[in-house]
């Protein structure tokens, strides 16, 4: 038996993340590089730390090697402990036989025997594709103030948007009467950001009558939710009004990442009291050449910059040449720009190759028709060659 | 023969050389004096014993060491945490008959029964004022074959008059064995200076001590290397890939705006044999609008909204809007505020340039201003 935890976070990461296409073939979505220097997952990793919760289990399906490696045993999170810290939860076979995780619920509800072992009163649901900064505890202590069964935070959004997310309908104080998944033509602009907090006996309750309701497909927002109001449970609404995005395509990602760059965006990355750690990549700081233009961007350790680049997101280990030109892109750990070649509005992967006068991406006024304007990706490890060039919206998993 | 790393123990002296550049050690020891952006001297010499193989390091510190406790910490970035050797650090015996160790022979008498204990077969010795990226590996093979009582790691080229008198020389004969030892000598022309680091067998050493606190000799160079050149064989190593010495404020200067030349840094880092530091967690470096950055070297947590340019800047430093920064080395957390400029300037950590204040030297003799000072 181990020590009593108040709280045990669970973090679902095993989603394919298909919408990311070439950048999640080989990666599960929570381990896409993401700002330069972190990988998705560590923004709920450090959340959780930060607001005081060092139990977390992270439940892993999709290609998980990437991301096991990066998790290891927690420490850059602070999450290597002696009695709680990071654990890995794939899908593992038991006596009864074995099975994939089929929903969100579905793989809580597998890991009943992890969550046990700490004995919570609570336990947060998170998610491995979202940006944010939150402050857990503090919805735990409005959790508790409401005597709630379930907590769900909610942001407001765009009406235009609303349509994308699960959306809620609460009364004055917050709680919660009806739910909508994806509504088509949304009443509401709350959104639930997928964190729940849950009283933990009211958890395994419900997990335990959603298995065995043959129909279900065992999700959270599908099943959990629905059945809680059914029942009249008490379901509160959290408002969270800071900068929270769901990364979960290349607009959104590439949006992201253009976020931290921007100003005007309340995200700050430097404040101590509430850092985001990472994985250290152990590179010498970034050489900026004699060449170099630098401007409106980020750029971390391990960096030979003597090109031009504006509005981009730049991480480590990259190399981009003299006359080489990067504007409005993300190049992920690894890159390299060749001597006069030009990316923008482009995701490049990690280690891919842009060689001497290739092109990734072109600028949405360079192109007549707009629908066939987006921002072009290159996936991981490829070489783009001379000459080549990839257009907007395309995405290439193969070299070229 | 197969030669396993796990056998070789290494030894650094966090202390030597402090005097050297006195203004920078006067708060810290020569091993936590910041380096290259990122790094703290002693980093070099531990990641390469670690690169290396080497699983046990015994850190020699005299005074001053808090800053290097700190850097160190359990030594988990080094990948030294280790149940089984790992870091160890070993203060000075100090008691009122013995003061403070005065040379390289009586800090490791200090630590003699931490040698003793031990069960590796050689040990490594390195101080803290070399910065090179070197594999240790074939250093200690080739003084096994060679059958040498100790291997001394040197560099032969034309030298500057101010590295040999601050160096150890050492002349061969034909074989390679040494036979002559100059003491920071006035020489002028190619010769081999001693690195500062040394093979020999742990037993070896112990005798060595134990003789030498005997006699009531202190200094290895003096008393071991110089006064037994002909009774012991002693050997040399050639070490011919870069490296820089620390040796005066003139030439920390110049070994941290050499790395800013992408052939030097190059030459210094191997992804395959990376640096270790402490790692501060911080976030990367952004650049601003309306900046401008030229031959720089920048570390992460930087905000950039002036100019920089042929300048090494250290973690977490702040260049206002409008600031000018030249040829400077601005140590961590650093802040240059909005249209203030620095010319020729060392910065050490916590250093605050007020809005539109004008700090400068030359280029010969850069300004050294001192930790946490507000100009």
């Amino acid at each position: 038996m181990f020590n009593k935890k108040e709280c045990v976070a669970m973090l679902l990461a095993g989603g394919q993340g298909s919408r990311l296409y070439a950048l999640t073939q080989s990666v599960a979505k929570p381990a896409v590089p993401f700002g330069a220097k972190y990988r998705i997952i560590d923004f709920p990793l450090s959340n959780c730390i930060n607001s005081g919760i060092d139990t977390v289990g992270v439940l892993t399906q999709y290609q998980p090697l990437v991301l096991n490696e990066y998790i290891g045993n927690g420490q850059p999170w602070d999450l290597d402990r002696m009695n709680g810290g990071v654990h890995v939860l794939p899908p593992y076979q038991k006596a009864s036989g074995s099975d994939w995780y089929s929903g969100t619920a579905n793989a809580i509800y597998q890991n009943i025997s992890f969550m046990d072992r700490y004995d919570p009163e609570y336990v947060i649901i998170l998610s491995g594709d979202h940006i944010y900064k939150m402050d857990y505890d503090m919805m735990l202590t409005y959790h508790k103030q409401n005597d709630a069964a379930c907590t769900i935070a909610v942001i407001d959004v765009p009406l235009e948007e609303a349509s994308r997310f699960g959306i809620m309908f609460a009364h004055e104080n917050g709680e919660i009467y009806d739910f909508v998944e994806k509504p088509k033509e949304p009443k509401s602009t709350l959104a639930s950001m997928g964190i729940y907090i849950f009283t933990y006996s009211k958890l395994k309750e419900y997990l335990i009558a959603n298995e065995n309701d043959k129909d279900a497909t065992k999700d959270f927002g599908n099943n959990i939710i629905p059945a809680l109001l059914e029942n009249n449970e008490r379901v509160y609404a959290y408002r969270f009004d800071g900068y929270w995005k769901d990364v979960g395509t290349i607009d959104s990602l590439w949006e992201a990442n253009m976020d931290l760059i921007n100003p005007k965006i309340p995200i700050d990355l430097y404040d101590p009291s509430w850092k985001i750690y990472s994985r250290n990549p152990v590179m010498p700081p970034q050489s900026i050449g004699a060449n170099a233009h630098v401007q409106n961007s980020v750029v971390t350790e391990g960096c030979y910059i003597d090109g031009a680049v504006e509005f981009s997101m730049i991480s480590n280990g990259v190399t981009i040449e003299e006359g080489a030109v990067v504007i409005d892109s993300i190049l992920m750990p690894g890159c390299v720009v060749k001597k006069g070649a030009k990316v923008e509005y482009a995701i490049v992967g990690e280690n891919s190759v842009i060689e001497e006068g290739a092109q990734v991406g072109s600028r949405p006024e360079n192109v007549e028709n707009r629908d066939e304007w987006g921002i072009a990706v290159v996936g991981h490890n490829l070489t783009v060659s001379s000459g080549s060039y990839v257009k907007p919206k395309q995405i290439i998993s193969e070299s070229i | 023969m197969a030669l396993n790393m796990g056998s070789v123990m290494g030894i650094i002296f966090a202390n030597m050389h402090d005097n050297t550049i006195h203004d920078i050690t006067k708060s810290r020891t020569m091993g936590s004096v910041l380096f290259g952006g990122r790094y703290r001297l002693i980093d070099f010499p531990l990641s390469n014993m670690a690169n290396s193989g080497v699983s046990e390091v015994a850190v020699i510190t005299k005074e001053n060491y808090q800053s290097l406790l700190d850097h160190l910490g359990s030594a988990r970035e080094w990948d030294l945490a280790r149940k089984k050797g790992g870091l160890h650090i070993l203060p000075p015996f100090g008691n009122v008959e013995a003061g403070l160790y005065r040379g390289r022979l009586e800090a490791l008498y200090g630590g003699i029964s931490f040698l003793k204990a031990s069960r590796t077969e050689y040990v490594i010795l390195s101080d803290c004022d070399i910065i090179a990226t070197i594999d240790y590996k074939p250093i200690v093979k080739a003084h096994v074959a060679s059958g040498a009582d100790i291997t001394v790691v040197t560099n032969t080229a034309k030298h500057s008059a101010d590295v040999i008198s601050t160096s150890t020389v050492v002349n061969s004969d034909a074989e390679g064995r040494v036979v002559e030892v100059l003491h920071k000598p006035t020489l002028e022309g190619e010769c081999s200076i001693c690195l500062n680091m040394f093979v020999m067998k742990k037993n070896f050493l112990i005798e060595l001590l134990e003789d030498g606190n005997a006699r009531g000799h202190y200094s290895f160079e003096r008393d071991v290397l110089q006064r037994k050149v002909s009774e012991l064989n002693i050997r040399t190593f050639e070490f011919n890939e870069y490296f820089s010495k620390i040796y005066s404020m003139q030439s920390f200067f110049k070994a941290n705006m050499d790395l800013i030349d992408p052939a030097n840094s190059r030459r210094l880092y191997n992804l395959k044999r990376p640096i270790y530091t402490k790692v501060r967690d911080n976030a990367p470096s952004k650049y601003d609008l309306d900046c401008v950055v030229k031959s720089s070297l920048i570390a992460d947590g930087c905000i950039i909204e002036g100019e920089v340019e042929n300048s090494v800047i250290f973690r977490g430093v702040k260049v206002g809007k409008g600031a000018k920064v030249k040829n400077a080395i601005l140590m961590q957390d650093t802040v240059i505020e909005d249209n203030a400029v620095v010319t020729n300037i060392i910065t050490d950590k916590d250093v605050t340039v007020s809005e539109g204040k004008v700090v400068s030297s030359t280029e010969e003799y850069p300004l050294y201003i001192g930790k946490g000072s507000v100009i």
